[in-house]
């Protein structure tokens, strides 16, 4: 073989690696997906799957309600103190994003963002579990939030970033105050950025367990008082797989299904807003 | 030129009011770096004790026995760093490959669509694989990997048996999965840095795809590509139940890849709840706050090495 013959076979070779690899990259997604969906889906044909609370082994009927509950409580807690706080950080950071602050702002962001999330529960617990003598609600959401936070900041900064600075420009020159600039004319025109940037967050949070071990503990009653403890559905998922029994572990796929097609929601939704985003962007 | 010109129109233009929007919207901008730094403390004070009543011996003793208050970190250090690498060493080809995959040009549709499903990957909530980890992937790996491989290589230190279904091997496995999206979405971005003129450049001369991409564009992109690496270690070393839903949860210290292990992270989450006393929690406090420095070395390092690489680009 000839030299030139070996340089298009390595060719060869390495181009059918990289197809190969990009192939199985997918594999696991296909799998997780296809499994949770088997074994997920028998647990769901049980309407009272939704509406029911947790009930212990060998007792029929049991269902998510309380996690379900749970969730929705300490994400919306979180989502009301994080994406606010996120948003206005991310405009400071466009507008007056220039100097030592905002790199240390933006430097925090993507610490926060890698610290892992048990220890942010750990934190959580220190600060508050310990403080209040019990874990609640309220302590799972603001662990979440502190989750959220650096996602919806640096989201929100590059969604304004695309924003052409024509349109701002325009404000300034007709006189208009920074602030209304800003908050007027710039922010509506990067929304759908941000709300992807806001919807990821979401589902990061609906997701996320290790910091709820510890903040909320988790709860078998259906409360929506986030002054009790609080199940969650990523919760459950952990609990009822490590039991030895079928019926629990039958709940946590379900549990499973559930949270893995809320996120994939939440992701699709992030996605037509993002491509709105674009298509507005061509347009001004 | 043009930011030149813009500094002088505004240092001519009368002064403006005092702008209230300036300071609102900096003292709310202060949420997280105030936040981080309070994580920081928190975690650090609530250690002291531990730290002042196990001392250094604690990162070096491999004893972990609660009822008989003897705590050491080794075990935990050891499989949050061996199943961070192994995963790392499986993730990087696959994630690198994808990369070059997603960076190249043609084929639109079915690279958008690899695209998306390695961003579900990472939308894919830990506990969820966790679970598929435990009953669906553990005991196919057992009777098709790990028996096999305790049968015909037991003889080696890191395959001895007896193979058992919670172990190193398929924690590792599962964490692969749960870094590449962040591997190979970096990488791409990285890959797709490196200027034009020089893949063009390779290609001019007759080089092959493959020449192009293993003598010129992954050693252009090689920093940024480290930086990835780096940051997806970080991801694997925090990651909590996926890990603590397969791992085994035994606090040894061997070099056997078929036999469980424990995790920094993963002790925390299994044992906080039931630990009483004072001893008990503030050492598990204390490897809360081991795992949380290590990670911020790691990720302020591969900060750095993707800062450095993105203003290469630009400049």
């Amino acid at each position: 073989m000839n030299r030139n013959s070996r340089r298009q076979l390595a060719n060869a070779v390495s181009r059918g690696f990289m197809y190969a690899f990009a192939a199985i990259a997918l594999l696991p997604l296909a799998l997780v997906l296809l499994y949770v969906v088997i074994q997920g889906l028998p647990a769901l044909m049980h309407p009272e799957f939704f509406y029911n609370p947790e009930r212990p082994e060998g007792i029929p009927g049991g269902g998510i309600a309380n996690a379900f509950a749970g969730t929705l409580v300490m994400v919306g807690i979180a989502s009301i103190i994080a994406i606010p706080v996120g948003i206005v950080s991310g405009v400071w950071l466009v507008e007056y994003g220039k100097g030592r602050t905002a790199d240390g702002v933006r430097l925090a962001c993507d610490v926060l963002v890698s610290i892992p999330s048990i220890v942010i529960g750990l934190f959580i617990y220190s600060l508050l579990v310990i403080t209040f003598h019990g874990q609640t609600g309220f302590f799972g959401a603001l662990a979440l939030a502190i989750l959220m936070l650096p996602v919806v900041v640096r989201t929100t900064e590059s969604a304004i970033a695309l924003v052409p600075g024509a349109l701002r420009e325009a404000g300034l020159a007709l006189g208009l105050a920074r602030w209304r600039v800003a908050l007027q004319l710039i922010l509506p025109a990067a929304i759908p950025g941000v709300v992807t940037g806001a919807l990821l967050a979401v589902a990061r949070a609906a997701g996320e367990t290790a910091p709820l071990l510890l903040a909320s503990l988790g709860n078998v009653f259906l409360t929506f008082n986030p002054g009790q403890r609080m199940s969650a559905l990523p919760l459950i998922v952990y609990h009822d797989a490590l039991t030895p029994y079928p019926d629990l572990i039958q709940t946590a796929w379900g549990a499973a299904l559930v949270l893995v097609l809320l996120t994939l929601l939440v992701n699709v939704l992030s996605r037509l807003a993002l491509r709105r985003q674009i298509r507005m962007a061509g347009r001004i | 030129m043009a930011t030149a010109e813009a500094t002088k129109v505004r240092a001519g233009a009368p002064p403006r009011p005092a702008d209230g929007f300036k300071s609102i919207t900096t003292v709310v901008s202060l949420a997280a770096p105030v936040v981080l730094i309070l994580i920081v403390v928190v975690v650090i004070v609530t250690a002291l004790p531990a730290i002042r009543t196990f001392g250094a011996g604690f990162l070096t003793s491999s004893v972990w026995n609660p009822p008989k208050e003897q705590f050491g970190a080794l075990p935990f250090m050891f499989g949050t760093v061996i199943t961070g690498f192994i995963a790392l060493a499986l993730a990087l080809p696959v994630g690198i490959g994808v990369a070059l995959f997603l960076a190249e040009q043609g084929l639109d549709r079915i690279r958008g669509a690899i695209g998306i499903g390695v961003e579900l990957l990472a939308a894919i909530p830990s506990v969820v694989y966790g679970i598929w980890g435990l009953y669906i992937l553990a005991p196919w790996l057992l009777q098709h990997v790990s028996k096999p491989l305790a049968e015909s290589l037991g003889h080696v230190a890191i395959f001895e048996g007896p193979a058992r279904q919670t172990n190193i091997l398929i924690a590792s496995v599962i964490l692969s999965v749960m870094i590449l999206p962040t591997l190979s979405s970096i990488s791409r971005e990285v890959i797709r840095a490196v200027p034009g003129g020089l893949r063009e450049a390779s290609v001019a001369m007759g080089a092959t795809w493959w020449e192009t991409v293993w003598r010129v564009v992954l050693p252009a992109a090689r920093s940024g590509i480290f930086g990835a690496t780096v940051l997806s270690l970080g991801r694997a070393l925090g990651e909590t139940m996926a890990v603590t839903m397969t791992i085994g949860n035994a606090p040894h210290i061997q070099a056997s890849l078929l036999q469980p292990a424990y995790t920094l992270a993963s002790v925390i989450a299994n044992e906080f709840n039931e630990a009483t006393g004072s001893l008990y929690p503030a050492a598990l406090i204390e490897l809360g706050l081991v795992l949380m420095l290590v990670t911020l070395v790691v990720n302020v390092l591969a900060l750095l090495l993707v800062h450095r690489v993105s203003s290469e680009a630009r400049a």
